[in-house]
């Protein structure tokens, strides 16, 4: 078992819906999303809420050089050697609903290492820890809404449940967002392109829509590499406005 | 031009190693005589203690501010930030140190809870403002799931419980449009 909470064989649920929206063969799901742990659910559904002008979730936190160091952005640097693995640096933008930068905010990022393992208690995967690697960033988006990591490309684990007895995760990056007003915050995560795991995994499916799943996938770009050292991977960000926050969930 | 959302994804198990900072749930300064605890649980719909949820407040300056402050991630003491990150540990239970928002008399609430598909929002309300929409529009029942309950002592501290799903389930919210 690759997880403490598979083991209790609630990490996962049986799908109470079927995926929505228009599917490409290619990308068709070959495994039932994953739809969570239903003691967690909430039943009731959100309460729909019009922000005045003035509403404190129309503002968010800000952050800056006293919150984030340039070398937060290297996970290839944390430690005395050089982590196993393939390296890369993953850069992109985040934009708004209307493609402006969003200027000066925070992005994290976690990840397990090479070989599919994270550094956390919680991880029983049998693949080896790397001394030389945590797999956590943090870097700030520039005036033109850039980010930018370097780190390793993360290796597949399995994520074994009772509906999904069989499933692996495709290698992905966690990613954790903020925008200018707090109704964007985003949590998710970004997948590498042409990888075959894709239609198996659970997580990717749980995004009903076909169109929407595919931004999670990054794509190679070799304007990205760092010559002779990394090979360049660009993910674009887009933050909800304040009007899209859970009905276009599946977008 | 509208460009589509990122869809949000699970922030799984694993989140614990890398987004909680020292000094997380310390928004007020150091020693500093207003300081007001929130304090209370994350719970399931089986009444379970959540032990791996992540909460993130953003509220205004006992001014009425909201512009917050750069400094959260590694806190001086000195500054108001306006936000805070707050894991729950193993019996569920989380406390924020902070100030009393001036302005809207809420703090905003972010939920992330591995096992759920993406975050929720929520307030934590000090009191009920004469005129709230959001207020005005809910059930008594439902509506008291928003209020941080004062706790008798000399201590100043409040109650609030997330309850995810259930009886008492906590109000969550879905924002939508601006108001011209």
């Amino acid at each position: 078992m690759a997880l403490s909470e598979a083991s209790e064989k609630s990490w996962d649920e049986p799908a109470d819906r079927a995926a929505a929206g228009p599917l490409s063969s290619r990308k068709r799901p070959l495994a039932p999303p994953y739809v969570g742990r239903i003691a967690r659910r909430p039943q009731q559904p959100p309460v729909p809420l019009s922000l005045a002008p003035g509403a404190v979730e129309l503002t968010g936190p800000v952050f800056g050089t006293a919150d984030v160091s340039p070398s937060d952005a290297d996970l290839t640097r944390q430690h005395g050697g050089e982590p196993l693995g393939e390296r890369i640096t993953v850069g992109g933008r985040v934009l708004d609903g209307r493609g402006r930068p969003v200027r000066g905010q925070l992005v994290e990022l976690w990840q397990a290492n090479a070989a599919g393992r994270y550094r956390n208690r919680l991880d029983r995967h049998a693949a080896p820890l790397d001394p030389n690697f945590t797999g956590a960033g943090r870097a700030l988006t520039d005036d033109e809404g850039r980010y930018r990591f370097t780190t390793v490309r993360p290796g597949a684990y399995p994520f074994p449940s009772a509906v999904h007895p069989n499933a692996w995760r495709p290698p992905h990056l966690h990613f954790s967002v903020f925008g200018s007003a707090f109704t964007q915050r985003l949590v998710t995560q970004m997948y590498f392109p042409g990888d075959p795991l894709l239609p198996y995994d659970p997580i990717w499916n749980s995004v009903p829509d076909a169109r929407a799943r595919e931004r999670l996938v990054a794509v190679y770009d070799p304007e990205l590499n760092e010559p002779e050292w990394s090979l360049g991977y660009r993910w674009d960000i887009v933050l909800d406005g304040p009007d899209a926050t859970w009905t276009e969930e599946g977008r | 031009m509208t460009l589509p959302a990122t869809p949000a994804q699970t922030i799984g198990p694993f989140h614990g190693t890398a987004l909680p900072f020292p000094g997380g749930a310390d928004l007020a300064p150091a020693g500093h005589p207003q300081t007001v605890t929130v304090h209370g649980r994350v719970l399931d719909g089986d009444g379970a203690p959540v032990p791996d949820a992540l909460l993130e407040f953003w509220q205004a300056a006992p001014d009425g501010s909201l512009t917050g402050a750069p400094g959260s991630l590694r806190r001086d003491g000195g500054v108001f930030t306006g936000f805070a990150r707050v894991p729950t540990g193993g019996d569920g239970r989380y406390a924020l140190r902070t100030l009393v928002p001036g302005g809207a008399p809420y703090l905003a609430l972010c939920l992330m809870v591995p096992g759920l598909v993406r975050h929720l929002f929520t307030r934590v309300y000090f009191r009920f403002p004469e005129g709230d929409p959001l207020l005005a529009a809910l059930p008594p029942d439902r509506r008291a799931t928003l209020l941080a309950a004062p706790e008798p002592g000399p201590h100043r501290s409040y109650r609030f419980d997330v309850r995810l799903r259930g009886t008492a389930e906590t109000v969550f919210l879905r924002f939508g449009p601006a108001r011209p």
